[in-house]
């Protein structure tokens, strides 16, 4: 894709991060966003506060695992302008031997049980969240169910009544 | 039970039955079994069906659904169980009082039906013991009718409940 046709909010993103954009690409018409990991929490609040983005809404978060590729994990963050009416995906690749990533509540507070979700599930670790466990499983589960390497007939004890 | 006719000699009244003590309970409780329903899916909703005037559980005594598992003796379990909610499902069990009957309404709660995932318990036997299976996904409210003819059946036969067989495995 060439520079001009590139979204605003695509090319004031890689006017201002340069570098730590890695690739976008306005598929489909969906503006997406690969992001290095140590910039996400700033690209984050640059994307709310930048009067030209305006994306108050973390409508979804979500991890996905590509097993066999590296990095192994993607977070992937929907974001949409209830002012704007746009919308722009940030998308964070992560290494399977160090799934960490800084959390984005403090930009987003709405944010939060979707980083618990991503951890319950893929074993995110979500740096700096406030209160960061298992969301939908309950506290005795091993293991992080949709991990692709999760065994499909594994089965997990029951647990006892809570004392 | 047998039922003697009165005798000829010219006593007013005089009928007896002879019974034992057991069969006697046995026959009081056939018709006044108290469910308790467990509903967490769509089996719950033919469980309303069948305590519906449609097909009418009263007409099996087994009409007064209790709240409290302290006053049921029959515990109906529609629908699906998963790992988080099987604890409550056995505090529910224990707290009900003896002589209790259990049944596994459905799939989901026989077998854990076509839910065979990380979160599903694949069958309440493996936590509870039960007394009666209803197949089907979701079965008909017949299937829930026949469930108690079929707890009536073990009352009049004195066969052991489940509770009594399977020695729990928490």
């Amino acid at each position: 894709m060439s520079e001009e046709s590139k979204s605003p909010v695509l090319r004031k993103l890689l006017d201002t991060f340069g570098d730590a954009v890695v690739s976008t690409h306005s598929d489909f018409g969906d503006d997406t966003a690969l992001v290095r990991r140590e910039k996400v929490v700033e690209v984050c609040a640059f994307l709310r506060d930048d009067p030209d983005c305006l994306f108050d809404f973390a409508m979804d978060l979500t991890g996905v695992d590509y097993l066999g590729e590296t990095p192994r994990f993607e977070v992937v963050y929907h974001l949409y302008s209830l002012e704007k009416k746009h919308r722009v995906r940030i998308k964070v690749r992560l290494h399977e031997d160090d799934p960490t990533i800084d959390s984005a509540v403090s930009v987003w507070p709405g944010i939060d049980w979707y980083e618990r979700e991503a951890f319950d599930m893929y074993g995110i670790v979500f740096r700096g969240h406030p209160n960061l466990k298992r969301i939908l499983m309950y506290e005795g589960f091993v293991g992080h169910p949709l991990r692709k390497d999760y065994p499909k007939t594994k089965r997990q004890p029951t647990v006892g009544p809570k004392d | 039970m047998a039922v003697e006719k009165p005798a000829k000699s010219g006593a007013k009244g005089g009928g007896y039955a002879l019974t034992t003590l057991e069969s006697m309970i046995a026959w009081g409780r056939k018709y006044s079994i108290y469910p308790f329903t467990f509903a967490t899916a769509c089996c719950g909703i033919e469980v309303m069906g069948g305590f519906g005037t449609h097909y009418d559980m009263s007409r099996f005594g087994a009409e007064v659904v209790r709240f409290s598992p302290r006053q049921a003796d029959m515990l109906l379990v529609a629908g699906t169980v998963n790992y988080k909610m099987a604890p409550v499902l056995v505090r529910i069990y224990e707290q009900m009082l003896e002589p209790k009957w259990v049944v596994a309404m459905g799939a989901c709660a026989s077998s854990g039906g076509f839910y065979d995932n990380y979160t599903v318990v694949q069958g309440i036997d493996k936590v509870i013991p039960v007394d009666v299976y209803i197949p089907g996904c979701p079965p008909n409210p017949e299937g829930m009718i026949d469930a108690v003819v079929a707890i009536q059946k073990m009352l009049e036969t004195g066969a052991p409940r489940a509770s009594e067989r399977w020695p729990l495995r928490a």
